[in-house]
């Protein structure tokens, strides 16, 4: 569904009756076009705050509660992390294994690193929970200018409620791709932060590849410098509730991010991701391209996708999409673009979403033509994915997800 | 030399009215290197006998047989009876979101023969079929049936039946929504294909006009689930100059 037929749609079903219409349109905020509730339920609530207005806070005791009916968690299984969001979380050190890379350091930082909270600050309660608790903070450091890749992974965080940090910063001018992998069980609500200094061209994955039980909720948070540019890549397959929420400034004149995603969610799983570009200069440019599969009773995929651009951003270009492939009954997959211009001096903006199903049509004639059903499904469902897979420019992970995506198609035929 | 025979082959759906009976009893032999149209008003069940005989789960066989060189179709499932050389062209191809035409036709390809086609004379193979089919080559690169034109669509069916080389090919309506010259290029592919592998040719149609392109070698009319005249081509232009009147409720005439 697009937003803007969300949008038309809305209108009949959610204005409140006409006994007081004045009342509702005069809340509106001036200077927005076209703008007006949408068709989710809010009853004619319009947020009077641009994206980048939003509370921020460090201290967890700024928050209220989470209900499940704030905007950032209403799509959220909240009840099923509240020792996330309103419990005691363990902010130690954890396990890490990394790859040898030259010009890239890993290393435990304390609370005190200067780069800390440079990139963002947390917008809700998990992500400040997270924020307060932390002892040392996991820094990956990137320099030099030649391209290479560091593997980071997490397999033993165990099921006790964590909070943690994490740095990723390129130096000016540095190149590397860093895969942060995430396996085993976790109960876990982090923050990351991603520097890149002027003209950094820097690749970051997120895998999360957690056991059926994990829950994990992250916050991203880039800011991209003059002339960098931030490929950012979230692939989640595993895990019984996954929010991953990438932010990223656009900070520096001429910088550029390439937002990816890929989820495939089996039945009874959630996977969620809000993506939120920052148009904060000129001339940069954003690509967000997230795509997911949706397969079994429950299988539940949230995607929100807001772009801000900023008054100062003149001469940008931007493109969203979000596409979800839905193979069985009894999933669901919400997809919600959102785009905010403050400057008439852009080169493009523009957003897509579209959810399409895999049918019996669909499977009697590929059928039709001798091809099995277990192969019609990962025809389909691979080569749907593989517009994703093969932007990530790592040719032994997109090996690898390539295999892991039959495997997902496979072990939902067992269940 | 192959032969598919259809005995007695009753069919029915389900629909929100109860069970309906669509095919009564059809009979029809089809010898490879034989064309036969089938043709009869809506609603007589011609695409049905299409559908069934390529084994779509909407439609119930109540009784009767469908051959293929003596081995039963209808024990078969979709397809394993592609694999034994059945083909439809459908009439309303359907979309197949994230899977390029030539992965489709490539994958399509494999499952039939077994193992994968050898990539050099697989790709000259493709390419000739689409030069011959007026498609640009920007086809292959696009999903299949995704964004394509009714026409294009057609097209896409025709390159099917060029490449996997079935034994039978039924045609579902493949002349409705093309233009002449769509179904003058449509026609020159059925044939060729025809000339390359000698298959049989089951033709449904409505109208005669592809017949002008497509020469049958019988033709029956196909009337309330069954056949209800046949003979050669000549029985196309009757019906060209009498439409189905006369095969139509007799009483009441006069």
């Amino acid at each position: 569904m697009s937003a803007a037929s969300a949008l038309s749609k809305s209108a009949s079903k959610t204005v409140p009756a006409p006994s007081k219409p004045a009342a509702d349109s005069s809340t509106l905020p001036p200077g927005q076009h076209g703008i007006k509730e949408h068709s989710d339920g809010r009853f004619g609530y319009v947020p009077v705050q641009t994206r980048s207005d939003r509370f921020k806070s460090v201290n967890v005791a700024d928050f209220e509660a989470v209900t499940g009916r704030e905007a950032v968690w209403k799509h959220s299984p909240v009840a099923k992390f509240t020792d996330l969001t309103a419990g005691d979380l363990d902010g130690s050190r954890y396990p890490v294994e990394s790859t040898p890379s030259a010009d890239i350091s890993v290393e435990w930082v304390p609370r005190t690193d200067a780069r800390i909270g440079t990139a963002g600050l947390p917008e809700e309660r998990a992500a400040a929970s997270a924020w307060s608790v932390f002892d040392d903070a996991l820094a990956i450091t990137v320099s030099g200018e030649e391209a290479k890749e560091i593997v980071v992974t997490r397999s033993g965080l165990g099921n006790n409620a964590r909070g943690a940090h994490t740095i990723i910063e390129a130096k000016p001018f540095s190149q590397a791709t860093v895969i942060l992998e995430n396996t085993g069980d976790a109960r876990l609500t982090e923050n990351l932060e991603i520097i890149l200094g002027e003209s950094a061209n820097l690749t970051v994955v997120s895998l999360q590849e957690w056991d059926d039980s994990a829950v994990h909720l992250a916050n991203h948070f880039a800011s991209v410098g003059r002339d960098a540019r931030l490929k950012h890549v979230v692939v989640s397959l595993g895990g019984s509730i996954v929010r991953v929420n990438p932010s990223v400034r656009l900070a520096g004149t001429g910088s550029d991010t390439l937002l990816l995603g890929l989820y495939f969610a089996d039945a009874g799983q959630h996977l969620e991701q809000q993506v939120y570009v920052f148009h904060d200069a000129p001339k940069s440019r954003s690509r967000v391209n997230y795509k997911g599969a949706l397969q079994g009773q429950d299988a539940r995929t949230v995607w929100i996708g807001d772009v801000l651009i900023g008054n100062r951003a003149a001469g940008t270009d931007s493109y969203e999409q979000n596409r979800n492939l839905v193979l069985t009954e009894g999933t669901r997959a919400d997809s919600i673009p959102n785009l905010e211009i403050e400057t008439g001096d852009i080169v493009g903006a523009g957003h897509a979403s579209a959810t399409g199903r895999f049918d019996d049509e669909q499977l009697f004639y590929l059928q039709a033509r001798g091809i099995t059903e277990e192969e019609a499904r990962r025809l389909v469902v691979r080569g749907f994915l593989t517009e994703v897979v093969q932007q990530i420019g790592s040719p032994e992970l997109e090996a690898r997800l390539q295999l892991a995506i039959e495997a997902e198609l496979i072990g939902t035929d067992d269940k | 030399m192959s032969v598919l025979e259809i005995k007695d082959l009753h069919v029915s759906v389900e629909t929100d009215q109860g069970t309906k009976q669509i095919l009564r009893g059809v009979d029809l032999t089809i010898n490879e290197g034989e064309i036969h149209a089938i043709m009869g008003p809506n609603g007589s069940g011609k695409s049905t006998l299409a559908y069934t005989i390529a084994g779509h789960p909407k439609y119930h066989v109540e009784s009767g047989s469908i051959l293929l060189d003596g081995a039963e179709v209808l024990k078969m499932t979709v397809d394993a009876r592609a694999r034994a050389g059945l083909f439809l062209a459908m009439q309303y191809p359907v979309e197949i979101p994230g899977v390029t035409v030539t992965n489709f036709l490539r994958t399509a390809k494999t499952a039939i023969e077994g193992e994968a086609p050898p990539i050099r004379t697989w790709i000259k193979d493709v390419r000739q079929a689409m030069t011959d089919l007026r498609m640009d080559k920007a086809f292959a690169e696009r999903n299949v049936n995704e964004g394509f034109s009714g026409g294009e669509k057609k097209r896409n069916e025709i390159l099917q039946l060029e490449l996997l080389k079935p034994k039978f090919a039924v045609l579902d309506e493949t002349d409705s929504g093309l233009d002449v010259d769509a179904l003058k290029i449509v026609s020159e592919g059925v044939n060729r294909a025809k000339a390359n592998t000698g298959l049989g040719l089951l033709l449904i149609t409505h109208y005669t006009r592809i017949l002008r392109y497509i020469h049958p070698d019988f033709v029956h009319v196909f009337v309330n689930g069954r056949i209800a005249e046949q003979g050669g081509p000549e029985l196309a232009d009757r019906l060209e100059d009498e439409g189905y009147d006369r095969f139509l409720v007799p009483s009441n005439v006069g």
